[in-house]
């Protein structure tokens, strides 16, 4: 699947996106973020304070318990600040 | 119903004529137009809003299709820009057209609390130290809230 970060967090990721192939075991955002975060240090840093993250799984928001059987993209970015 | 995502300016008043003209059904229409500012304890030289392209539109869509239903509006349209815009330049514009004033002030105010919340845009702030990016406000969320409605999951 493909990651994508959006805003400071792509600044501090030093990239737009990436492809990930996380192990069967990894079945939510959370276990997403637990699994990059224990094999990538940059990202364990980017995303230090977690509980302000926000996530979509193929365009849609989703919570961090949010399964990601199936997802094709998921997007992680800070509170968005439109309008 | 129409959103446009748009990196180039527009001509926000030549926007809501054009809107005013597609339908006789109306009898009231609300425009909302937000601009960049900068003020003299803050100053700042542009604004550079990144997005989340697809997602961007789908939301928008999503909260304009609801102001539609919820306050019966005749016809709802949202332009926003992303990229750098200078002070005093157009960032959004939504336009709500309905039978009678209360449901078009509704429809528009609806849709713009859910869009500094829920679309995926992040700006920046350019002064002559650089770029910053902005904090998401607490108040933005408060307005969200006082709809006091879930944004309804995607029917499948």
């Amino acid at each position: 699947m493909k990651i994508l970060y959006f805003a400071w967090l792509r600044e501090r990721m030093n990239k737009g996106q990436e492809d990930v192939a996380p192990p069967e075991a990894v079945t939510t955002i959370d276990q997403l973020i637990d699994w990059k975060a224990a094999n990538d240090e940059g990202f364990a840093l980017a995303f230090e304070d977690r509980a302000i993250i926000r996530a979509s799984i193929d365009d849609e928001l989703v919570d961090h318990d949010a399964p990601i059987a199936n997802a094709r993209e998921i997007a992680f970015f800070p509170p968005m600040t439109g309008g | 119903m129409w959103v446009r995502i748009q990196r180039e300016p527009f001509d926000p008043g030549a926007e809501s004529n054009a809107f005013f003209a597609t339908d006789g059904a109306a009898g009231a229409t609300v425009t909302f137009t937000g601009l960049v500012r900068s003020t003299p304890d803050k100053p700042i030289d542009a604004l550079i809003l990144e997005h989340h392209p697809t997602m961007a539109k789908k939301q928008i869509e999503r909260f304009a299709t609801e102001a539609m239903e919820k306050f019966e509006l005749v016809d709802i349209a949202v332009i926003h820009r992303f990229g750098e815009m200078k002070v005093g330049e157009v960032i959004v514009q939504v336009m709500a057209a309905s039978p009678h004033r209360q449901a078009a002030f509704d429809g528009a105010n609806y849709v713009m609390d859910w869009l500094k919340t829920d679309a995926p845009f992040w700006k920046q702030e350019v002064t002559s130290d650089g770029a910053k990016w902005v904090e998401h406000r607490k108040a933005d969320d408060d307005a969200k809230n006082k709809w006091n409605t879930e944004t309804p999951p995607k029917s499948v």
